[in-house]
């Protein structure tokens, strides 16, 4: 897979979609987020000592792995907005709202 | 025949442009074109740079020479060098540029995962265009030329080729996540400026020249004139046009009284569109144009070569041989499965899987014809008949029905900002491939019920297609997967003899025959067993007596002996038809002795 979102494989993932789409929420919440690709930028993946060392040992089933102010938070499986929000002590939207037209479309109805 | 001089190839080359694009459906004679252009070139004393974009490129047997990704000077012309852009090669050198410095750092398993991910078609569409835009837009690359000519892809994949520039250009510039699907190409911002060069170029009438290259053919016209309305839109306007293989009969044979007769009831009904362009004849030669004296020749002189017909020591025998009519025999045995024709573009793919369709609905089999070649004539060629089914996989409809279904089950549930991330990624050109891939493993699915009749791509796409099949199979193996059943049995459907007749179609003729050869090796290596070749279009059996014809024949024998003695085990024999088969009652021509619909 290529693409942060899973498009490019065979099928798509909605749990791959949703959380492309959550960590931009959290990001719109003022949290820095980067999101690197084995494939794209396995630099990251080679310079951070701990995400290093969760690869030797755990190897690819370590991924993804989610560091979160420097520490592990999550490994092997993306969290939910709930946990994200849990994480950082944001104000828990739980789920989001599908789009509903009648909301006009700006997603915070 | 006599060509007017201000009709020669050697008078369309007069003050060319820097950028020169060889293009028309497979067949038709793109390649000993564009090679003949960079010899006459290279002759006058220019520095010519000639490159291939198909992935199936027979510039190195035309030549005679041996070549590489990189230019390779060609010995006994001086001023010339030339190169194959090899979408495998380049994707390969591509992921281990990527992958090769963390050897050592990361997990075997790890290296292998990023390996697999930039195995897709994906990343060698991107690689492969990568070249492409180098050699058009960096002016670096080719500095050391006067003239760089592209012998390019057929028509279909050249059309995708030439709008990528466009598409991507357009694509980058409104990419706001920077996480997408041309994510495998890192540094592609850095490349930004490459590719905008590569456009301004292509639309530069003072830099660039569309070569249209055609047949007296019907379906060969007619795509020179959809390419040339379609590469007019996108602001290619400087073209020109080459009739290739043009005949004239020298006396009473019927044959080729038939044969110059098809030619020109072509060449009339292309009438608006020949008069609208920049012309150029080229005479049928009797000879293949192999090694540089005869491509030379193709320009400077007008030759002409007699020759005595084969004797009868020289044709293999007959009985190694069968008929299309025997070969639906065997092919309606088995009550359904999927029918497939493959081979180089412009060997009749099209023409025999309508007739092996339309032969078998009149026997009373439900047909579905269908093709994944995106400029295909099927419909043309096929025309009606009781019991058959037409249709083609169109990548436009297929990937807007797949961003449909996407948006519908993935991106049901997010709201405004994601669902705006996803319709982003899904602008990437990624998503025709796969649209295109989930249409073909679907068609293929029906074959489980009825007969399904495959006109495939051109060859280089068609192995895209398959490699992309086996990549996506070992991904498919490793999830747990919601897939749908049609994809997920794609690869073992194909593999399965009782279930999938590969059928590889050729011509009496070197490259043709060559190509197909290193098709079969690929089909094999993939263990897809083909189950017959079809030698289409012989004169070899067609009993003319006019000369060029009868040297033609002679040409013929040494190709239908490799086919029959080396590469095939069952071979079919079509011979060379009067009435160009298009529609149902003139594609009744390839099974004599059958009463008429």
């Amino acid at each position: 897979m290529c693409c942060s979102t899973g498009l490019c494989g065979p099928e798509v993932d909605p749990s791959l979609v949703q959380f492309a789409a959550d960590l931009d929420w959290l990001k719109s919440k003022g949290v820095i987020v980067q999101r690197h690709n084995l494939s794209q930028s396995p630099a990251a993946f080679v310079q951070n000592e701990i995400v290093k060392t969760a690869l030797t040992v755990h190897g690819e089933s370590a991924l993804p792995v989610m560091l979160a102010n420097g520490k592990v938070a999550t490994t092997g499986s993306y969290p939910n907005r709930s946990a994200l929000a849990a994480l950082f002590k944001l104000p828990t939207t739980a789920t989001p709202e599908p789009p509903n037209s009648s909301c006009g479309c700006s997603g915070s109805c | 025949m006599n060509i007017p001089p201000e009709q020669t190839l050697a008078r369309l080359l007069e003050s060319p442009t820097r950028f020169l694009f060889f293009t028309g459906k497979g067949g038709v004679g793109k390649t000993s074109l564009a090679c003949a252009s960079a010899i006459h070139l290279a002759d006058a004393g220019k520095h010519v740079l000639l490159v291939s974009t198909d992935p199936a490129s027979n510039l190195d047997e035309v030549l005679g020479v041996p070549l590489a990704v990189t230019p390779t000077e060609i010995v006994r012309v001086p001023g010339l060098a030339a190169l194959n852009i090899d979408p495998v090669a380049a994707a390969a050198a591509y992921r281990e540029k990527l992958v090769g410095p963390y050897r050592g750092q990361l997990p075997e398993t790890v290296l292998r995962s990023m390996e697999e991910q930039l195995s897709g078609a994906c990343t060698m569409e991107i690689a492969a265009f990568n070249e492409f835009a180098k050699l058009l837009g960096d002016p670096v690359a080719t500095a050391g030329y006067d003239h760089v000519i592209f012998d390019t892809a057929p028509t279909g994949h050249t059309l995708r080729l030439l709008s990528l520039p466009g598409a991507w250009t357009s694509f980058l510039s409104n990419s706001t996540s920077g996480t997408s699907c041309l994510g495998p190409l890192a540094g592609l911002d850095q490349a930004r400026g490459v590719y905008d060069q590569a456009v301004a170029a292509l639309a530069d009438g003072a830099h660039t020249t569309l070569v249209l290259v055609s047949r007296a053919q019907r379906a060969a016209l007619a795509e020179a004139e959809r390419t040339s309305q379609e590469l007019t839109a996108i602001g290619v306007r400087n073209q020109k046009l080459i009739l290739n293989g043009l005949f004239r009969a020298s006396g009473a044979d019927p044959i080729a009284l038939a044969l110059e007769h098809r030619g020109n009831e072509a060449l009339n009904a292309a009438g608006a569109f020949l008069a609208r362009m920049r012309l150029a004849k080229v005479p049928l030669r009797a000879k293949n144009l192999l090694g540089i004296p005869a491509l030379r020749a193709l320009v400077t002189a007008d030759y002409f070569q007699s020759a005595s017909p084969p004797d009868a020591a020289e044709l293999p025998p007959l009985t190694a041989t069968e008929s299309l009519g025997q070969l639906v025999d065997r092919l309606a045995r088995a009550g359904c499965g999927v029918i497939m024709t493959m081979g180089k573009g412009g060997v009749g793919k099209t023409t025999i899987a309508a007739a092996i369709a339309t032969e078998l609905a009149r026997r009373g089999y439900p047909v579905h014809l269908s093709t994944t070649d995106p400029a295909a004539h099927i419909a043309a060629a096929a025309g009606e008949i009781k019991g058959m089914r037409v249709s083609r996989i169109d990548p436009l409809v297929e990937t807007r029905a797949y961003v449909e279904s996407v948006l519908a089950d993935a991106g049901k549930n997010l709201d405004a900002a994601g669902r705006a991330m996803l319709e982003e990624d899904l602008r990437s050109p990624c998503t025709e491939e796969i649209a295109v891939f989930r249409a073909f493993a679907r068609v293929v699915a029906e074959g489980q019920g009825s007969f399904v009749v495959l006109d495939t791509a051109p060859t280089g796409h068609t192995l895209l297609l398959l490699d992309a099949t086996e990549s996506y199979h070992r991904e498919i193996a490793r999830k747990a997967s919601t897939l749908p059943e049609s994809v997920r049995e794609l690869l073992p459907r194909l593999r399965d003899p009782n279930f999938t007749h590969v059928l590889i179609v050729t011509l009496p003729e070197a490259t043709p025959v060559h190509e197909a050869g290193m098709l079969q090796a690929d089909l094999r290596r993939a263990h897809i067993e083909p189950f017959a070749w079809i030698i289409n279009q012989s004169f070899a059996l067609s009993g003319s007596q006019d000369p060029l014809l009868m040297a033609r024949e002679r040409g013929e024998v040494p190709f239908i002996r490799e086919v029959t003695e080396k590469l095939s085990t069952r071979t079919i024999l079509v011979p060379w038809v009067l009435a160009e088969p298009a529609g149902p009652e003139r594609l009744q021509q390839f099974f004599p002795g059958h009463p008429a619909i």
